[in-house]
């Protein structure tokens, strides 16, 4: 297992970058604890699955270094890394039984049969394939597969990282959860460090100590689960994470004063904002109250979800989404009000802090 | 599922039937026809039973044509398929050298296979061919006017020349199917050049190969129109395979029960040496 370090990383397909926009991944600069479980969160098109391949070591960065524990790896072949990757279609040699496609990693590295039978046998019921083992491999389902090709990570005990490309996607729904709990549950038991590429939030939150959200080949936000939820540090993790996304409306700031429209929200800080800069006010439709008192709204269409409803509605014009309690009345003549500690204010789309 | 049984059902396959029926069963039943009568011209024909079959099997002449034709098609078998293989895994996968690769593999097949006999009859000629002339000038002893090696080797060398594309093709459409994940998996796992083949590539071009196989089998046992262009079966008996002996015998030399029975002895020796591949081939398949 191994610290990662992301040296001022940056990578461009093309090969004379013009501009900052022929960058696919943008500058990256961090250091990944050793023994943590990352997950790299973003739409399609992020640059998520370009910078895992940057730390496998199957893409070459056009810049920057990489270094586990402290020592450049830049320049060395994936193999050479030592790191292990599980692919987004499973992949399984599928002439051979489950046992031979476990033992293939370690029979490349000259590992003693015995060895190899010892550390094959304890994969095999990790990753709960007892009992397949003499299994041609082709047969078996989705799931099972995408086991094999985890196995074959597993089973060299001395991996720096295990890196995910979307390992779920075609997993069926009930087995993804199966499946997601069982690498957690091995990240926990065994410490390895984990990176998990998906563009499934539920997926990332519930996987990760620590999400890294991506947007247009950067990374706009590193933080915990609690973290991205409370206090966005850009508007897109406002949208992306959270069902339904944070609320964004612009706003015009005067003091620790917003106003939208014709409404004022009182700030529980005063702003510092560079002037000229496009100001917006989020909220979480969680932190939203509906009520007798406080702002109008109108309400356009209430969506019940069974746990709670989903009240959408316009706020000075504004489309705003309010949660409500399953059984939360709606009033006749609807007001909102904002928690003021839940309150995020951002300056050209980038939070601005209350210590700012 | 359901299974709905209508017999209407029966006229949808109706047209096929008709046109097998009158491309394959009767043609093949006139050839039966023949092959069990004898015949002394002014269409009248006398039964001969199994007579023409047993004078064909017992002949040494037959087994000669077919023991050549056996090694024909084992010797191109063994250099077309490896060849092949070798081919399309060096090709490019992407960029310009693609389509080059494609046409250029592609050329040799879309030449007829008298124009591919009669390029090679010239090319091998010794007195104006360049093949013939620079082999002679380097001192080789090359004739297949007269030596039967010769004769042999320019034989394999045009089928080698004409057909390998063929094999190359279908075992390139194998590779490109395969995803880039496997091949970064192979790279994680440590995978040799070796194991990538074995383990990755081999077992995806099998279906391919399997095709590969059956059809340069079943076109080099067939194989008449080079040789008859190239040697006419020459020099004396050494190329006449089990198909120029035929043409001989029903055109050259008007048997036409011997003839027939030939036939039909060649068409079930094709049929059943493709069934013993086929069935080979894909058993091995299902357990591997």
């Amino acid at each position: 297992m191994a610290r990662i370090n992301l040296n001022h990383i940056r990578h461009a397909y093309g090969a004379k970058p013009k501009s900052e926009n022929d960058y696919a991944l943008k500058e990256v600069h961090h250091e990944w604890n050793d023994g943590g479980a990352y997950a790299l969160l973003g739409p399609s098109g992020c640059g998520k699955t370009t910078l895992l391949n940057i730390i496998s070591g199957l893409i070459n960065p056009s810049e920057g270094q990489i270094l586990f524990d402290g020592k450049d790896v830049t320049n060395l072949s994936t193999q050479e890394r030592n790191i292990a990757q599980v692919f987004q279609f499973p992949v399984i040699y599928d002439t051979m039984t489950v046992y031979d496609n476990l033992a293939f990693p370690l029979r490349n590295r000259h590992v003693p049969e015995a060895e190899v039978d010892r550390r094959v046998k304890e994969t095999i019921e990790m990753i709960g394939l007892g009992g397949w083992a003499k299994k041609t491999a082709r047969g078996l389902t989705a799931d099972q597969k995408q086991k094999i090709s985890l196995g074959r990570g597993l089973v060299r005990n001395d991996v720096s990282a295990i890196l995910f490309d979307e390992p779920l996607t075609v997993i069926d729904p009930e087995m993804k959860w199966v499946l997601r709990s069982q690498i957690k549950r091995l990240h926990k038991q065994f410490g390895f460090t984990m990176v998990y590429v998906t563009h499934d939030q539920t997926e990332a939150l519930t996987f990760a100590d620590k999400v890294v959200v991506m947007y247009d080949g950067q990374i706009v936000q590193i933080g915990t689960p609690a973290e991205l939820f409370e206090r966005p540090r850009h508007t897109f993790v406002g949208y992306f994470i959270g069902s339904p996304g944070m609320n964004v409306l612009p706003v015009k700031l005067d003091g620790n004063t917003a106003t939208v429209g014709g409404e004022h929200v009182a700030l529980n800080f005063q702003p510092t904002v560079k002037p000229g800069a496009k100001t917006e006010l989020g909220i979480r439709p969680e932190f939203v109250s509906l009520g007798r008192e406080g702002m109008p709204v109108a309400i356009t269409k209430v969506e019940d979800i069974g746990r709670h409803k989903i009240v959408r509605a316009r706020f000075a014009d504004q489309p705003i989404s309010i949660i409500v309690d399953e059984d939360g009345e709606i009033p006749a003549e609807p007001r909102v009000r904002f928690d003021p500690k839940a309150i995020n204010i951002y300056a050209d789309s980038w939070r601005v802090g209350e210590e700012a | 599922m359901e299974k709905t049984w209508n017999n209407k059902a029966w006229f949808m396959v109706l047209p096929v039937l008709v046109l097998v029926a009158f491309s394959a069963v009767i043609p093949l039943m006139t050839v039966v026809n023949y092959s069990v009568q004898d015949t002394f011209g002014n269409n009248q024909f006398f039964w001969a039973g199994t007579d023409w079959y047993v004078e064909v099997l017992s002949s040494d002449r037959f087994w000669d044509a077919l023991t050549r034709n056996l090694i024909f098609s084992a010797i191109i078998l063994a250099i077309e398929i490896p060849l092949g293989i070798i081919i399309a895994l060096n090709m490019p996968k992407k960029g310009l050298g693609v389509p080059v690769c494609l046409v250029l593999m592609a050329l040799p097949l879309l030449i007829p296979w008298n124009v591919v006999g009669t390029i090679w009859q010239v090319f091998g000629r010794v007195d104006i061919g360049l093949l013939g002339r620079t082999l002679e000038a380097m001192g080789i002893n090359y004739n297949y006017v007269q030596n039967p090696v010769a004769a042999w080797v320019t034989l394999i060398v045009m089928d080698v020349w004409h057909w390998t594309s063929l094999v190359v093709l279908l075992c390139y459409a194998g590779l490109v199917s395969i995803p880039d994940a496997y091949y970064q998996a192979a790279k994680i796992d440590g995978a040799s050049r070796w194991s990538v083949f074995r383990y990755i590539q081999l077992p995806k071009m099998k279906r391919v190969l399997l095709i590969a196989f059956l059809l340069r089998f079943m076109d080099s046992f067939m194989i008449y129109t080079e040789p008859f262009v190239v040697t006419g079966g020459g020099p004396g008996n050494s190329t006449t395979f089990l198909s120029i002996d035929l043409v001989k015998t029903a055109i050259g030399q008007f048997d036409l029960g011997p003839a027939a029975a030939l036939s039909i002895i060649y068409f079930l020796i094709i049929l059943l040496l493709s069934w013993i591949f086929y069935t080979v081939m894909t058993t091995s398949d299902a357990q591997g």
